[in-house]
């Protein structure tokens, strides 16, 4: 096991297409490293180059003491479970399993006896004697994961392995590679993991810490309470959490604590959040999250009216959608303290929890309202 | 007695209705002609090559007597007289001959086809698109027009009268419409499969015979089945470049009992046909599964 360390990492293409923009990033020895991001965003090719399936055309990867910008795949120390399992058609299971620490001349004993210890692991024993279009989604995918484990690599790499699987499989195969991450943890041999995902529930779930990536800039690295409590930017801010975060235009103005002006109404949003703020007055986004958004009658003291636009029953709790002006917000409410006699059209008052709410440059979209916060 | 299990047996006690009896005598009478006329159509088409065997079995004299193809007097002297051929070498030693050329010759177009279509396929290479290119536009390339310059070239290498022309440069992947064929197979399995493998430590060569090959597997079988029985039916190459009798296939060896001053020996002849056919017809059926899987490739599953 070792640490993985990318520096100025740079992926350009033939065509000019610059990719990846030097990114920096320090994944700790037995971390479970996550990398999220919308399609596009430059994650599977990071992970790529890590694995040495793509070029780098600037700065180095280091795995461990080793820099290995030019090695090949196979002596990186690396193992990878694809996306759609990439188990090898004509290969039994067992065969599939054994074939990296074949190529490696390991001699036969020592590869059942290590096929063994996989698959009583992953609990594919019955399936060892299998082809590979024998076995279904999961159970490919339990494979691809030996594969990975029976090679004992310095660092493990995942491109979004368990996209291919239906919601429930996917969940359970999520606590199943938590849990081995743990358990290898445990027994004294941690698993430095690079795993890369366009869902944000496994990145929350499954991550030690997060990569949220964008256009091929690194947006924020941070543990999932960080990046949910306090995203960096904009974009983080409404990438992370469900429903997305309400990010809408406003004006603020700071007397004694801070004003947020929106559609000509104000509201005083108090001084914690006046605390936080590194900025002159003027015009912000703000960032509240729907869960921090209050349902008040309209007309409420300082609260921000508006009017229903949409409502969605979820069960335990309503998603309801209003327009303040121009800006539209969400807020979930459960569905108890929900007033099940609101239509659409009708006026509502919502209220914003100054202590929940992020401001934002309007410009570069950066944080400012972290001062006095940790890190 | 047993029901026809694809005419839905009603579950129900009463008898059928008038109309659904009247729309299974419809059924009926419409798949009795429809058989009935592909089968026709079909008799039609494979009935020279019946004519053929038939017409080996016959005498000389019964030959163009009748169009029937069953035998008055069934005879094998035309397969006997025939193998021994009017030359001092029996049809064994053309047969022999044949296979002198087939074996490298496929065996060659596989290996290299291969080869250079995992080239194309797969790596990046200065001047890979002009390459390309070039490959195709031999795919395109009239034969007639490299006969002359061919024949040259290998009169000057002193291959004349020798097997080598006709296995050697196919044997070198000189068949651009196999090489162009495995490139189509390739592009459509996914590259998962082989960055797997280098991940697992494979050099390239290592990937390709142990990940890339077993998965082409159908398409080579479609390239050396092609190439088997065009090799088999070629007649204008062996034509040009063997001269002695010893050497010649069984294409020109054929052709040879038209030669002689012999009164057209025409159930020899015939005989000897069917034995040509015999080869190309056993390796098709042997590999029958195969080769229709190769053709209608590119559903290859991730």
């Amino acid at each position: 096991m070792a640490e993985l360390q990318l520096k100025g990492v740079e992926k350009t293409y033939g065509n000019g297409f610059k990719a990846v923009h030097g990114i920096n990033l320090d994944v700790q020895e037995g971390e479970f490293m996550v990398l999220v991001g919308p399609s596009g965003c430059a994650k599977s090719t990071t992970l790529r180059m890590i694995a040495g399936l793509e070029t780098i055309t600037g700065g180095e990867i280091r795995i461990g003491e080793n820099v290995v910008n030019d090695l090949v795949p196979g002596k990186r120390g690396i193992a990878m479970v694809f996306q759609n399992y990439a188990l090898y058609p004509h290969m039994k299971v067992r065969r599939n399993l054994g074939f990296g620490l074949q190529l490696r001349g390991k001699p036969k004993d020592e590869i059942a006896t290590a096929t063994d210890e996989v698959s009583e692991i992953l609990e594919i024993e019955k399936l060892l004697d299998r082809l590979p279009k024998q076995l279904s989604g999961g159970q490919a995918q339990r494979v691809a994961v030996g594969r990975a484990l029976i090679k004992h690599p310095d660092v493990f790499l995942f491109d979004e392995p368990l996209s291919n699987l239906d919601a429930k499989l996917r969940a359970a195969m999520r606590v199943r590679i938590t849990d081995l991450h743990k358990r290898l943890k445990a027994e004294g041999r941690p698993a430095t993991v690079v795993y890369v995902t366009h869902d944000q529930v496994e990145a929350m779930t499954m991550g030690d810490r997060i990569c949220v990536m964008k256009d091929g800039h690194i947006m924020q690295v941070a543990d999932p309470v960080t990046l949910y409590e306090r995203p960096a930017n904009a974009f983080v801010a409404g990438f992370i959490g469900m429903p997305e975060m309400n990010l809408v235009p406003a004006v603020l103005t700071r007397g004694i604590g801070a004003q947020l002006t929106l559609d000509g109404q104000t509201v005083e949003a108090g001084d914690d959040l006046a605390r936080r703020l590194y900025i002159q007055d003027g015009p912000v986004t703000l960032g509240i999250r729907p869960q921090h958004l209050g349902v008040v009658p309209a007309g409420s003291p300082n609260s921000l009216t508006g009017t229903v636009a949409n409502i969605e029953f979820m069960g335990h709790e309503v998603n309801l959608h209003a327009k303040v002006g121009n800006a539209p917000f969400v807020a979930v409410v459960p569905s108890e303290q929900f007033d099940r006699n609101t239509q659409r059209g009708d006026r509502v008052g919502l209220t914003v929890s100054g202590s929940h709410a992020h401001v934002f440059d309007v410009s570069s979209g950066e944080n400012v309202s972290l001062k006095g916060a940790l890190n | 007695m047993a029901a026809i299990t694809d005419i839905p047996v009603a579950k129900s006690p009463e008898p059928p209705t008038a109309i659904e009896l009247k729309h299974r005598r419809q059924a009926l009478r419409s798949s009795i002609l429809r058989y009935g006329l592909l089968t026709i159509v079909g008799l039609i088409m494979i009935y020279p090559l019946i004519w053929l065997i038939g017409a080996s079995f016959k005498t000389n004299a019964e030959m163009f007597s009748s169009a029937g193809f069953w035998p008055k007097e069934p005879t094998l002297s035309g397969y006997i007289e025939g193998w021994q051929t009017s030359t001092p070498y029996t049809f064994g030693k053309f047969f022999v001959n044949t296979l002198w050329i087939i074996i490298p010759k496929t065996i060659g177009t596989a290996i290299s086809c291969t080869l250079v279509a995992y080239g194309f396929a797969r790596f990046e290479f200065p001047g890979k698109k002009f390459l390309f290119a070039t490959v195709i536009a031999t795919l395109l390339l009239p034969n007639v027009v490299t006969r002359i310059p061919q024949y040259l070239l290998f009169r000057d290498i002193g291959w004349l009268d020798s097997f080598l022309p006709l296995w050697v440069p196919s044997a070198l992947a000189g068949d651009a419409f196999f090489v162009f064929m495995v490139i189509q197979f390739l592009r459509a399995i996914p590259r998962d499969m082989e960055e797997a493998a280098r991940v697992d430590g494979a050099t390239t060569l290592q990937t390709l015979i142990y990940i890339v090959v077993p998965m082409l597997m159908p398409a080579l079988i479609s390239v050396c089945l092609f190439q088997f029985m065009w090799t088999m039916n070629d007649f204008l190459g062996p034509l040009i470049y063997i001269s002695s009798v010893e050497k010649y296939p069984v294409s020109l060896a054929l052709k040879l009992s038209i030669d002689t001053t012999e009164a057209f020996a025409w159930n020899q002849i015939l005989a000897m046909s069917v034995l040509a056919l015999a080869p190309s017809l056993i390796v098709f059926f042997m590999a029958q599964k195969y080769f229709i899987e190769g053709i209608s490739s590119g559903g290859v599953k991730g």
